[in-house]
């Protein structure tokens, strides 16, 4: 027997935080023990790393935001200026658009060419709905005189809302790839690694946008 | 010996008994899940997805939150929103094949919050110990 795997075997069980071994699972995994792991895990962690990156850029703007909300310069506020009719449509889109999307990973799942493109353009439709009404808005503060330029609060809010509409319109692009390459290429394996980087990617756009319509709109909205 | 052996074949035979899980993939079992019980995974998530957001823009309306408990009430509905995502759409789970995923999650948010709060709190105290524009303009006017 292999020195590791009787350490590990010894039940002190470091990093299974309290689970105890699984019936159904060898208590090497999560150790690096059980050689070196599989393309699709490497591909799926390394990407898990980058989204949460990402969330870290995104708290910084966040941080601006809720620092500069009332660096007014005497220009109109939240409450002036958002309009929560338009937020709420934006947050259905983008919502179904994150469950359509778990509907297309059942598809891809079970290598069904069809279903995987009937979600995976609903998916995009109400993608692209979201960055329509979200350019929609953001023209209607600009033509209101509400533009980057006018005061500091102005600035961080398009820095944030627009740095999301950036991601959301790449991850657009994204899907619209991935549409043309599943019928071209096949369920192959790149392929999958591929889609499931870009499922992590529009499951965590919905989670980023929970954290804008919260601190944005509704809690900049209330306070004064 | 030979189970060790035995347990390393099981590997080879395709199964992801054993490995890691990716995020955003449901759980590695001997059996793979059926179409139904996935579907009704994501239902629930979309369900209390649908209802957080909806108690998050009726919790706006004064007369069903004690004012001041608003912002607060905000804040715990998004971050339960958060974890419904997390858990429902993204499969995050706290079980010994992704333990990897959680932590590199806990770190994130270790991060994040050092950020935004930090953040939040410096500039609160700075702006407390400034002195009013108003005020510095009539100091350098005298």
């Amino acid at each position: 027997m292999s020195a590791p795997s009787t350490a590990l075997r010894t039940g002190r069980d470091p990093y299974h935080m309290g689970h105890g071994p699984a019936a159904d699972v060898p208590e090497y995994t999560g150790h690096g023990a059980g050689g070196p792991s599989p393309k699709r895990i490497v591909v799926g962690y390394g990407f898990w790393i980058f989204i949460l990156s990402d969330v870290i850029l995104f708290s910084c703007f966040f941080a601006t935001y809720t620092v500069l909300i009332d660096a007014r310069a005497g220009g109109p506020g939240p409450q002036q200026l958002f309009d929560l009719h338009n937020t709420a449509i934006e947050t259905a889109c983008l919502l179904l658009s994150s469950f359509t999307c778990g509907m297309t990973s059942l598809a891809v799942a079970r290598h069904n060419l069809l279903w995987t493109e009937i979600t995976l353009a609903v998916t995009g439709l109400l993608g692209l709905t979201f960055i329509g009404l979200e350019v929609h808005e953001f023209l209607g503060l600009m033509a209101q005189g509400a533009g980057p330029t006018r005061s500091a609060f102005l600035t961080s809010f398009f820095a944030l809302v627009g740095c999301h509409g950036v991601h959301v319109t790449c991850g657009l692009l994204w899907l619209g790839t991935m549409m043309a390459q599943f019928p071209a290429k096949g369920f192959k394996e790149s392929i999958l690694h591929r889609y499931l980087c870009f499922s992590l990617f529009w499951h965590a756009l919905d989670i980023i946008w929970i954290g804008i319509f919260t601190v944005v709109y509704l809690i900049g909205t209330i306070t004064p | 010996m030979s189970s060790d052996r035995e347990r390393f074949e099981d590997f080879d035979l395709g199964s992801h008994v054993g490995e890691d899980q990716v995020v955003g993939e449901g759980p590695a079992g001997e059996r793979p899940p059926t179409l139904r019980s996935e579907l009704r995974g994501y239902l629930i998530g979309l369900a209390l997805a649908v209802l957080l957001t909806a108690a998050s823009f009726w919790a706006l309306d004064e007369h069903l939150i004690y004012g001041p408990g608003i912002v607060m009430a905000l804040i715990v509905f998004g971050l339960a929103q958060v974890g419904v995502h997390l858990v429902f759409f993204l499969h995050l789970t706290t079980s010994p094949d992704n333990t990897n995923n959680a932590l590199a999650l806990a770190f994130g948010v270790l991060i994040v919050s050092l950020i935004f709060l930090g953040s939040i709190w410096v500039m609160y105290h700075m702006n407390q110990n400034m002195v009013p524009t108003r005020a510095l303009l009539q100091m350098r006017g005298g």
